[in-house]
């Protein structure tokens, strides 16, 4: 098949996160270029956090669904810069993540660089739709997710990290 | 230094041959304290005393080790012969590792885990701050990530010496004597030589003796609301950054390596 950006982007968007499903690589906002040529095709991700362990599996089920559908030649770069952001993740897939569970990030906003006591961000819950949240770890079950608990429904839930 | 950084990478092949050799240098050591602190960050994982913390310390030994593989690739593209991150992670020995020796040390108990590991954030957020501008555009991309995650990390564990000094008798006693203990390694982080010479005249980072002011600040902040007393400035150890270390850091590289080196190429 002739592959274009367009129909390279509509496989991509078949391959999941396979620590977040519900979302697909180009929601997420990792794929940062598709270079369809004639006879190969070339796409660079960027990871979420330095140290993702996903990142080497996303590029392998990239490889696996493109060349699956007949594209020829195809590489994956990893990218570093410009550095992913939560900002580029749109409104559907944060609505997919508070679905499934998990409290999408906020906006990114501007901090001092060391911010030792940082005021308390009102996380609402994504089972019950409460602000009555508290904040246990900022660090969770994966690096992007930070460990939060319902007061009012008694649930602890993940909230994507702002990054 | 200066914003220097034109987005293009940087032409290790027009350096002069010592600078070459520093730029390689300095990458390695960047990349060897993030490799041997997140391992031994990673000893933790199953013993923390809270089932949070035995996630926060795996989330933050990750990171570091991500920080440290792109640190290591970077430095085997700019030495030129060939060698990947894992070529450098574990088939180099003691001698040639560039970390400073405070990451190396065992990682103690948890105050003392603590410490070692506010001590390196405090540093390491400032560095990678300003290593965003690094004329070294790779180097420069990491260290935007990099500022990214430290702002947590220093968040973590300076929120971790403020809850054990203010906490009970016995906490703040034995956060104030791994802070003790660990304070004469803490001077090698603003130690400059020849590398980081040549590396601040190319734009590449900033000379670490320029970051011990805003160290101080935060570790002063971080005292005060502690409650833990600082140490006096006495004797310094130094050496890491050329190879000098710790008897522990080879036992902790038998462990790391031992994998690798009996099966050399092996992928699962």
């Amino acid at each position: 098949m002739v592959a274009t950006t367009e129909s390279i982007l509509d496989l991509l968007r078949e391959v999941k996160d396979p620590e977040l499903p519900m979302l697909d690589v180009v929601e997420l906002g990792i794929v940062r270029d598709v270079e369809a040529a004639e006879d190969s095709v070339r796409i660079d991700i960027t990871p979420t956090y330095s140290g993702c362990p996903a990142i080497k599996a996303i590029e392998n089920d990239i490889i696996e669904m493109l060349t699956m559908h007949g594209v020829p030649n195809v590489t994956v770069r990893t990218v570093y810069s410009p550095a992913w952001t939560t900002d580029w993740m749109g409104d559907d897939a944060k609505e997919k993540l508070r679905v499934a569970g998990i409290a999408p990030p906020g906006r990114v906003e501007a901090e001092p660089l060391v911010l030792l006591r940082r005021a308390p961000r009102e996380v609402v819950c994504p089972y019950c739709g409460s602000s009555n949240s508290e904040e246990r770890s900022e660090f969770g079950s994966t690096a992007c997710k930070a460990i939060h608990y319902c007061n009012s429904c008694q649930q602890p839930f993940d909230r994507f990290k702002t990054l | 230094m200066q914003s220097s950084n034109t987005g293009k990478s940087m032409d290790v092949g027009a350096l002069t041959v010592p600078d070459r050799a520093a730029l390689v240098q300095y990458l390695q050591r960047i990349g060897d304290d993030r490799l041997v602190l997140g391992h031994r960050l990673s000893e933790w994982c199953g013993h923390a005393p809270i089932l949070e913390e035995d996630i926060a310390l795996g989330n933050i030994a990750l990171d570091l080790l991500g920080q440290a593989t792109r640190a290591l690739e970077l430095a085997g593209e700019a030495e030129g012969e060939g060698r990947s991150a894992d070529a450098l992670a574990y088939f180099r020995d003691a001698i040639d590792f560039r970390n400073l020796q405070l990451v190396e040390l065992a990682r103690g108990d948890f105050g003392y885990t603590i410490a070692r590991q506010f001590f390196f954030d405090a540093f390491s957020i400032h560095l990678m701050d300003a290593l965003q501008y690094s004329a070294h555009a790779e180097l420069a991309a990491l260290a935007v990530k990099a500022t990214k995650e430290e702002r947590y990390h220093v968040r973590h564990s300076s929120e971790w010496m403020m809850k054990l000094g203010q906490g009970t008798d016995e906490s703040h006693e034995r956060i104030q004597r791994s802070v003790n203990e660990l304070w004469r390694f803490t001077g090698e982080m603003f130690n400059v030589d020849d590398v980081d010479e040549r590396m601040a005249r190319l734009s590449v980072a900033p000379l670490a003796s320029e970051l011990r002011t805003q160290w101080n600040d935060v570790v002063s902040d971080v005292f005060a609301r502690a409650n833990l007393e600082r140490p006096r400035d006495e004797f310094f150890a130094r050496g890491g950054r050329v190879g000098k270390h710790t008897e522990v850091l080879g036992h902790m590289l038998a462990e790391m390596q031992i994998v690798a080196r009996s099966h050399p190429g092996v992928e699962w």
